[in-house]
């Protein structure tokens, strides 16, 4: 599903990731994790199509194709979803509007007539449960005045109306109390299927024991500097980065 | 370079949907302005004498008058002698038969959006269409007539209801007040004029339509609204003008009474031709608008979306006067390429308990100047006065300017004034959130703009709300930053 391959990122520049190799198949899930300032969530909107972020080397093939050719807005459409580190507040902008409008440009991008009033807000009736969010907090403006943890949350539920088929969570779990990160991590299993993929960015190993990642990359200086399975991010929690960074620090 | 910038650089606002020009026999009278022309004018409109005289007067006391400087604005030096004070569609006398009305001018108002059969217009909205110097039509008077309520052209009232004019004319604006009011007093052309009569609700919205259609032409309405005791009307003034290369010139005056518990909710939907992308053409819009709040516990409030004209100097203001009464004054300004706003309201405090509102939201794009400018007034004798004002700045890209000036003078301790000012942008974080969830970057700040101008839209009526909307967006198309 996707496949990035040496890629080279930089703003103003400085360099920041330096040569990414990676590669996500349908119906797995991924984990990165990796120490404060390392480039994860670079990749991350680097993988979204933030416009500051120039794409100096590599390529990122998204189903096949160039991903780098596409709008953020176009690759949003094509089932590329970004939960936030740090979601933005939207003053004013209801969020059933926003979402209203954003399913509908969806829509709109796949040819198909607008949902209508009455579905749209069914099936923000249903998706609401997945995550078990406060109906108020659908009534306010897009994350205003949200806490941390309802933020996060608000991610996940907004991931479940969209229905991507990638999903790239930037450290969804920090902030959230123990209930939050089960209901959290639970909404997450449930939309996964053989035919999407989920990368997850994690400072935590408790996040992988919710949900269990097929693959764990370590993100180090702009490299993943080690994959393995799901033991490796037990590994860390352990012993932390230090041995990572002793032996990368040492090739250096 | 991002996108957005680029976006912001290449495209030039959006084209002004309302600038076509209609083919219609016009009847001008020549270009200039001296005691002859506003003699011919009003008797183009076959005037009584005393207001022949009053125009006279008000044409001498403009000639020694200059033209005010304080406003935050950069305007060419404006040739009076070069404009045209009166033009109409031939065919002379108002239409009372749909039949006889030119088609080229019924098509005129369809593209416009407001068709003049009333069996093809929204529901409950009674409009009155004036065409450069003259209203071509008026739709439901019989309807309205019913209920004892007059709503007709300016022109018309000055014949058929000589006594209320003369009685309420100038008596909110008068023709001292100031430089554009001293003008418009002299050529005005035509307008519209409500009665509500005592008691009584007026079931429509009641709307006029101006347009400028002739070229080298100034509009100069007035509109005069009287409300009697326990009455209540809405009023909406909607305005569009052809592109042209030249500006235009519009002076207008609007005049409110409000007696006691009468209320008045007049709403402006401003989209006056704004020049091109470089700031050619478009429209000078001076405008003084008032409102005397007369009797105890009268409202009046106002609301404007304005996102037309090159230039605006326009101050929607409420005297209050009666006790308990209520002020409000309801705003949002755009501009975008190089159009100029100086807009707001004075709310004057005169009896006792009196409250006032002022909301003013400026959304500035472009190379764009928007200026809040507001005072609050209290007398001596307003005890227990109050004010909230909120005067809030949006900024879309780094080549615009928005200012705040608020005025207070207060004179009786027991007032209570606040008043509350933000200055925005619109981030590129929010941009990039909608950008991720499918939603392009016109429509997300179509999105962000109408929810930052929110509070305001919600007090328009309904179905101009929704025309609003689509405004905003529209002015704003391809100004990111
Ligand atoms: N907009 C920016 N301008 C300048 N530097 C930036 C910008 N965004 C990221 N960086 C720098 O790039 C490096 C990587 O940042 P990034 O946010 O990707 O780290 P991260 O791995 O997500 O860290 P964390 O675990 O703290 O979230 C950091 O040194 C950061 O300061
Ligand atoms: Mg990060």
């Amino acid at each position: 599903m996707l496949e990035i391959k040496d890629l080279k990122v930089s703003i103003e520049d400085k360099e920041i990731l330096k040569g990414i190799n990676l590669s996500v198949k349908a119906g797995e899930v991924h984990a990165i994790m990796g120490p404060n300032g390392s480039g994860k969530s670079t990749l991350a909107s680097a993988l979204a199509g933030r416009d500051y972020f120039n794409i100096t080397n590599g390529k990122i093939l998204y189903e096949g194709k160039d991903l780098t050719e596409l709008s953020p807005e176009d690759r949003a459409r094509e089932g590329i979803f970004l939960g936030f580190q740090y979601p933005v507040e939207i003053p004013g902008v209801s969020m059933v509007n926003f979402l209203r409008t954003a399913i509908n440009s969806m829509r709109k991008y796949r040819e198909q007539d607008p949902l209508p009033a009455g579905e749209f807000l069914k099936l923000m009736r249903e998706k609401k449960k997945i995550v078990e969010i406060d109906s108020d907090l659908t009534n306010r403006s897009v994350n205003e005045g949200f806490s941390g943890g309802e933020k996060k949350k608000n991610e996940i539920f907004q991931m479940a109306l969209l229905e991507p088929k990638l999903a790239i969570l930037d450290e969804t779990d920090s902030g959230l109390d123990i209930d939050a990160l089960r209901i959290v991590s639970n909404g997450v299993n449930k939309l996964r299927s053989p035919e999407n993929a989920t990368i997850i960015i994690t400072h935590y190993q408790r996040l992988l024991d919710y949900i269990v990642p097929d693959v764990v990359h370590v993100l180090y200086k702009g490299r993943i500097v080690k994959s393995g399975d799901k033991s490796l991010a037990r590994e860390l929690e352990e012993h932390g980065y230090d041995w990572i960074k002793q032996e990368v620090d040492a090739n250096d | 370079m991002t996108d957005q910038e680029k976006i912001l650089n290449e495209v030039t606002g959006s084209d002004y949907k309302f600038g076509f020009q209609t083919d219609i026999d016009t009847e001008t009278i020549p270009k200039g302005l001296n005691e002859e022309v506003v003699r011919i004018i009003s008797a183009k409109k076959e005037e009584p004498e005393w207001l022949t005289e009053s125009r006279l007067k008000a044409f001498r006391h403009w000639q020694t008058m200059k033209m005010p400087e304080w406003a935050h604005l950069k305007i060419p030096e404006i040739q009076y002698q070069d404009i045209i004070y009166y033009a109409a569609p031939k065919q002379g006398a108002k239409y009372e038969n749909m039949d006889e009305v030119d088609p080229e001018l019924l098509d005129t108002f369809n593209r416009l959006g407001i068709p003049l059969e009333e069996q093809k217009q929204l529901a409950g909205v009674a409009v009155d269409a004036v065409m450069d110097s003259v209203s071509v039509k008026t739709t439901f008077q019989d309807t309205l007539a019913d209920k004892g309520i007059i709503f007709c052209s300016f022109s018309e009232a000055v014949k058929n209801h000589p006594d209320l004019i003369k009685k309420y004319m100038g008596s909110v604006v008068p023709y001292t007040d100031n430089y554009f009011a001293a003008l418009n007093s002299a050529v005005f052309s035509d307008g519209s004029f409500c009665y509500i009569p005592k008691g009584v609700r007026c079931p429509m919205e009641l709307s006029t339509y101006f347009r400028i259609n002739a070229a080298n032409t100034g509009q100069f309405e007035r509109t005069l609204i009287v409300a009697e005791d326990d009455s209540y009307v809405s009023y909406l003034e909607g305005c569009t003008a052809p592109m042209r290369d030249e500006n235009q010139l519009h002076a207008a005056i609007v005049e409110i009474v409000a007696m006691e518990n009468a209320e008045v909710k007049y709403s402006t939907v401003q989209n006056w031709y704004p020049g091109d992308k470089n700031g050619i053409g478009g429209i000078f819009n001076f405008v003084t608008k008032r409102g005397i709040c007369k009797g105890d516990n009268s409202k009046i409030s106002w609301t404007q979306v304005e996102t037309g004209s090159a230039v605006t100097w326009k101050y929607p203001s409420c005297i209050l006067r009666g006790e308990n009464s209520v002020g409000e004054f309801y705003s949002v300004a755009v501009t975008n390429n190089y159009q100029q706003a100086d807009t707001g309201t004075k709310m004057i405090h005169i009896g006792k308990n009196t409250r006032s509102t002022i909301i003013s939201k400026g959304i500035s794009a472009g190379k764009s100047q928007n200026s809040y400018r507001g005072l609050v007034k209290v007398l001596k004798g307003a005890k227990n006065a109050r004010n909230y004002s909120q005067c809030d700045s949006l900024l879309l890209g780094d080549k615009c300017g928005a200012h705040t000036f608020p005025y207070l003078e207060v004179d009786n301790p027991s007032a209570v004034v606040e008043h509350e000012a933000t200055t925005s942008k619109i981030g590129e974080d929010q941009i990039f959130y909608c950008n991720q969830r499918g939603i392009d970057t016109e429509n997300a700040i179509s999105l962000i703009v109408n929810g930052y101008a929110k509070e305001v839209l919600n007090k328009l009526p309904m179905e101009f709300a929704v025309e609003a909307q689509k405004l905003l967006a529209i002015t704003l198309e391809g100004s990111v930053g």
